[in-house]
């Protein structure tokens, strides 16, 4: 076949290609429908996914590892729910902040980080141009195969102009440039190109469906022949066991992995399903087309496969199988189709890589560079921004494509296909970490980020592009063996001394393992900036953003005149003008009857110049022209540090005014208890006074008697007069000991001398002290039974804690009450002791008249004393019961009385045993 | 006889005995017929029997208070010209303000004066 027909037919296709574009974009200028807003066209276009690896390669990995080729497309299948979240989401961010590609996506979400763009570029690059590279090397190899067939390939010639392959690059330049950068965009969407990219994928499906029938029920009779045949194929028969199609399930994870992760962040696929995505409700129906289209590309890889193996000598690259199986029957018009597809697949993938290549190197490198070098400054006017930020993408698109074919040239050459694409899906992958990251954590910096990405980064140019690149000869191969700086563990092969994986699994464990370490122990220990936290709430919570929350955080003003001059820069007159009349229309105001646009409008005019250049460039051009600075990070914290002062200050101030008020009214209480313990005391002294008054009066009054008429006196009168004298000193001195008592009682100086005693030794003593009294009186003092149990069973020995002093004088004060007002006649005291709840109880029993309950309270009390009908005023000062009761409650104890009128009464205290 | 003899009945009324027997002494000594009460009531009970020229009254008693009995006394028409000396520990300037009010000739506080009690006595006697 002759190299003129085969480039004629390339060029034709392309041809139709350019027609496809422009037939669609003329349609969009015209204003009609858009082909692209169309869920089917979106998920062929999807199918970018599948490149000349895919049309190539697959049957050449099928035809060596057996099944293991499927790990690529069943990772997107099996996944797909997560997919579909993560996709949801990524397209209404992207819609929001006018996202133009994955660089510009995961500089905005970590505050429109520049630096981060430009090493998500970078990373791209370098994962990509090998990606590319293939796709070209696929197309000179359909074109070698299709013209030499049956012969040597021949050797890549070192003259460009006579190497296939740098024509084809060249025409693809042309298309992408073309097609890729027809205008610019605020969304950077390119309907013609994705329409023919979406065309191209009807082409490869439907060519490679051609080729699997065709040899399936052609050259064999059909799968059953063609399963029958290569089960007893010494060649093939061993494919078809899982002896040899099985794989290290760690391996096939890590695939199905390393292509779900892919399918999101490779630049052409982030770009096809997240940028030129038309509406968030075409994303259901491709999530089911797409898997759809995956599993009919590869119904024949296998078939083909056996066929091939089956057809070949074991020295046919199986690579080649697609395009050699119709050859070899003769069947070159399929030939020729084939080639077609493969070019197709080649073509679209390198066209949206290129694009998508070209938005990021021209946004986050070259614009920025200019806009810092003052290019862009007002003193230098250029005559149209959107031109030249055009030509600028073509310029990128040159050279990324030229990159690839150096690329191609000096490295690629001895490394197989399927290689070369998980060498960049291993690359890209490095990316998900502060993509998917960022998505759902909003904690994660830009310092996070950045460390993550880049130790992902060289620990992927580590283990996989330098080893290749020192097998062909570009740098010393000694680390390989021996480990970097001869350390055994850092073989780019056996990282940490991991061995017995294949390289991609190897690099992809590590390189992801580390990645998302560093992404996370960095995130969570360094300090996100201001922006970064708008950012990581729009991007973590973009459902409440879409419904109309608008982030407000950022204040700042501009004078329109400037805003209008930058958008007619970058983005032309026409559309700046459109941009300001839609602004004006949607809030009703008129822009230029004002002189400085508001936060609003400046938030507007930058997402739409980030629509252009990319969010960081577009900031860096606003920055030019914004009034009012952003607000740092250290003036939102000292904000928010003031604030936080004034409200722990309202709240100290709160609590200050509770403790006064709590004080004011402790105050309050203390001064009433104070004021009534004074009336207490004032009425105590009346009461003192008083009761040493009576006696007083006594004293003085017969003392006096005595001394002025002793000689009227009879010898009765005089003793009985000088016994009532007695008797009242007595009582004087009585009552002022007994004051003194309760003085040191109620003081808390006056500690009592606690010591273990025996209760009823206690007792027996106080029993024994009084009963003198009692005999001369006639009373008979008995102790129950119980009582002398207790007295005399040692093993129930009764201890308490208590002043023997003390508890005496309690003992002797009932006792003596008892007698006092116990039966005149035949009086009885009845001394009874029980202990219940490790209490101690005694009981203090008269059979007098008894106290009627009315005044059993007021006997506890101060100067209260029982008049017995009998006997008059009794003995006393009427302080007894009121210090019995103190020190019994000093002891923790209780002193109660318990008596109904004319049945006598009972004094019982208790107290508590030890 | 004795010049300061007077003829009259007293009636004494006070819970403490002992200043009672005083009192009594110091009465009897000048010629009067001395009642003695313990309390309000028993003092009220005298004081209708025997229509007594002076009632010597204590404020602090168990029950009726002095002030009470003194109240009460002043309410009985047949006792319309008996007088009532207050002889109380109660010093106040308040308690002796409402002991006149209550209707009492004479307020005095213990401890008292033996004479100034008798020269009281004897005046009220005399002067009514």
């Amino acid at each position: 076949m002759s190299l003129g027909l085969v480039i004629g037919l390339a060029l034709a296709y392309i041809s139709l290609l350019f027609f496809i574009a422009w037939w669609i974009d003329k349609r969009s200028a015209e204003g009609k429908k858009l082909i692209t807003d169309n869920p089917y066209v979106y998920a062929l276009s999807m199918a970018v996914y599948c490149t000349a690896w895919t049309f190539f390669g697959s049957v050449g990995r099928a035809a060596t590892g057996g099944l293991s080729f499927l790990a690529i497309y069943l990772g997107p299948t099996l996944f797909m729910p997560i997919w579909y979240m993560l996709l949801r989401k990524l397209v209404l961010i992207s819609k929001n902040q006018h996202i133009t590609s994955i660089a510009d996506f995961i500089s905005a979400r970590y505050g429109k980080s520049p630096v981060l763009a430009v090493i998500v570029t970078f990373l791209a690059v370098f994962g990509i141009v090998p990606y590319i590279s293939l796709q070209l090397k696929a197309i000179t190899f359909g074109i070698n195969t299709l013209t030499h067939f049956g012969e040597k390939a021949p050797a890549i010639s070192l003259n460009l102009l006579a190497d296939s392959g740098f024509w084809v690059m060249i025409a693809m330049a042309i298309f992408t440039a073309v097609f890729g950068t027809r205008k610019l965009d605020p969304n950077e969407r390119h309907e013609g190109m994705v329409a023919a990219i979406a065309f191209e994928s009807i082409v490869k499906l439907l060519v490679f469906l051609a080729v699997g029938i065709f040899v399936t029920f052609f050259i064999f009779n059909g799968p059953n022949d063609l399963f029958a045949r290569a089960l007893t194929h010494p060649q093939t028969a061993r494919l078809l066991t899982f002896e040899d199609a099985s794989v290290a399930p760690m391996v096939w994870n890590m695939l199905c992995l390393l292509s779900l992760l892919a399918i999101i962040v490779l630049p052409r696929q982030f770009h096809i399903s997240v940028v030129e995505n038309t509406s968030a409700r075409h994303i259901p129906r491709a999530m089911w087309v797409f898997p759809l289209y995956l599993l009919l590309i590869n119904i024949f890889v296998f078939p083909l496969a056996l066929a091939g193996k089956m057809l070949f000598d074991p020295a046919v690259n199986p690579d080649t199988y697609v395009l050699s199986l119709p050859m070899s029957q003769g069947a070159n018009w399929i030939a020729i189709l084939v080639f077609i597809g493969g070019f197709s697949a080649a073509t679209s993938m390198v066209v949206v890589e290129a694009t998508s290549l070209s938005i990021m190197f021209s946004n986050h490198i070259v614009v920025p560079l200019m806009i810092k070098s003052r290019m862009w400054t007002t003193e230098h006017r250029l005559v149209d921004g959107a031109a030249r930020l055009l030509d600028i993408r073509r310029i990128c698109i040159l050279v990324v494509l030229a990159l690839s074919y150096w690329y191609g040239h000096a490295v690629g050459h001895n490394l197989d296909l399927v290689s070369v694409g998980l060498i960049s899906f291993t690359a890209v992958a490095q990316l998900a970490p502060a993509l998917i990251g960022g998505l759902y954590w909003k904690r994660p910096t830009g310092s996070g980020a950045l460390a993550g990405l880049l130790v992902g980064f060289f620990v992927w140019a580590f283990c996989l592009p330098l080893p290749n690149m020192a097998q062909a000869g570009i740098l010393p191969a000694d680390f390989i063996e021996n480990g970097l700086f001869g350390i055994e563990s850092l073989k780019p092969n056996a990282l940490f001394g991991l061995e017995g994986l294949d390289p991609i699994t190897h690099a992809a464990f590590w390189s992801l393992l580390l990645n998302s370490l560093v992404f996370g122990v960095m995130s969570v220990f360094t300090q996100p900036s201001t922006l970064t936290l708008t950012q990581a709430d729009i991007f973590v919570n973009i459902h409440k953003y879409v419904n109309g929350q608008e982030a407000e955080i950022l204040k700042r003003e501009a004078k329109v005149t400037d805003l209008e001059t930058i958008l007619n820069r970058f983005l032309g007159d026409n559309r700046t003008a459109v941009l300001f009349n839609e602004y004006e229309t949607a809030n009703n105001i008129s822009l230029r009857d004002q002189k400085i646009a508001r936060a609003d409008f400046v938030n507007y005019a930058e997402t739409h110049l980030a629509g252009a250049i990319g969010a960081a460039s577009a900031r860096l051009v606003m920055d030019s022209v914004v009034k009012e600075e952003v607000i740092t990070l250290n003036e939102v914290m000292s904000i928010l540090q003031q604030t936080k002062e004034a409200v722990d200050h309202s709240r100290l101030m709160e609590s200050k005014n509770e403790e006064l008020k709590e004080l004011t009214r402790r105050l309050t209480e203390a001064n009433e208890q104070l004021k009534h313990l004074d009336s207490l005391k004032a009425d105590f002294v009346t009461t003192v006074t008083h009761e040493l008054r009576t006696p007083v009066t006594s004293i003085k009054s017969l003392s006096r008697i005595i001394l002025d008429y002793n000689d009227e006196l009879s010898e009765v009168q005089r003793s009985e007069y000088l016994s009532i004298i007695a008797a009242e000193s007595d009582r004087i001195s009585r009552l002022i000991n007994q004051v003194l008592d309760i003085g040191k009682i109620q003081s808390q100086s006056d500690s009592l001398q606690l010591r273990e005693i025996s209760l009823a030794d206690l007792i027996v003593r106080a029993v024994s002290g009084i009963r003198p009294l009692c005999q001369e009186k006639n009373v008979d003092l008995a102790l129950s039974e119980q009582f002398n149990w207790y007295k005399t069973d040692t093993k129930s020995t009764v201890t308490v804690m208590a002043d023997a002093d003390k508890l005496m004088q309690v003992v002797i004060n009932l006792l003596s009450n008892a007698m006092k007002f116990c039966n005149p006649h035949n009086g009885r005291i009845e001394v009874d002791m029980r202990v219940q709840d490790r209490m101690a109880y005694v009981a203090i029993r008269d059979n007098g008249e008894g106290i009627h309950p009315s005044r059993q309270d007021i006997i506890f009390e101060k100067f209260t004393q029982l008049h017995s009908r009998e006997q008059g005023k009794p003995l006393g000062t009427g302080l007894g019961l009121y210090i019995s009761r103190l020190i019994v409650e000093k002891h923790a104890g209780s002193l109660i009385v318990v008596s109904e009128p004319g049945e006598g009464a009972t004094f019982e205290f208790s107290l508590p045993v030890c | 006889m004795n010049p300061d003899k007077k003829q009259g009945r007293i009636l004494v009324v006070d819970d403490e005995p002992s200043i009672v027997t005083a009192i009594e002494f110091l009465l009897m000594r000048i010629g009067c017929i001395v009642d003695k009460a313990y309390n309000g009531l028993q003092a009220l009970e005298l004081a209708v029997e025997h229509q007594p020229d002076v009632v010597i009254l204590d404020v602090m008693m168990p029950g009726m208070d002095g002030f009470e009995t003194s109240t009460q006394i002043r309410n009985i028409a047949a006792l319309e010209n008996t007088r009532i000396i207050f002889l109380t520990a109660k010093g106040a300037d308040r308690d002796k303000q409402t002991g006149y009010a209550k209707g009492a000739e004479y307020y005095m506080v213990k401890p008292f004066d033996n004479d100034e009690l008798v020269t009281v006595v004897k005046e009220i006697l005399t002067y009514g």
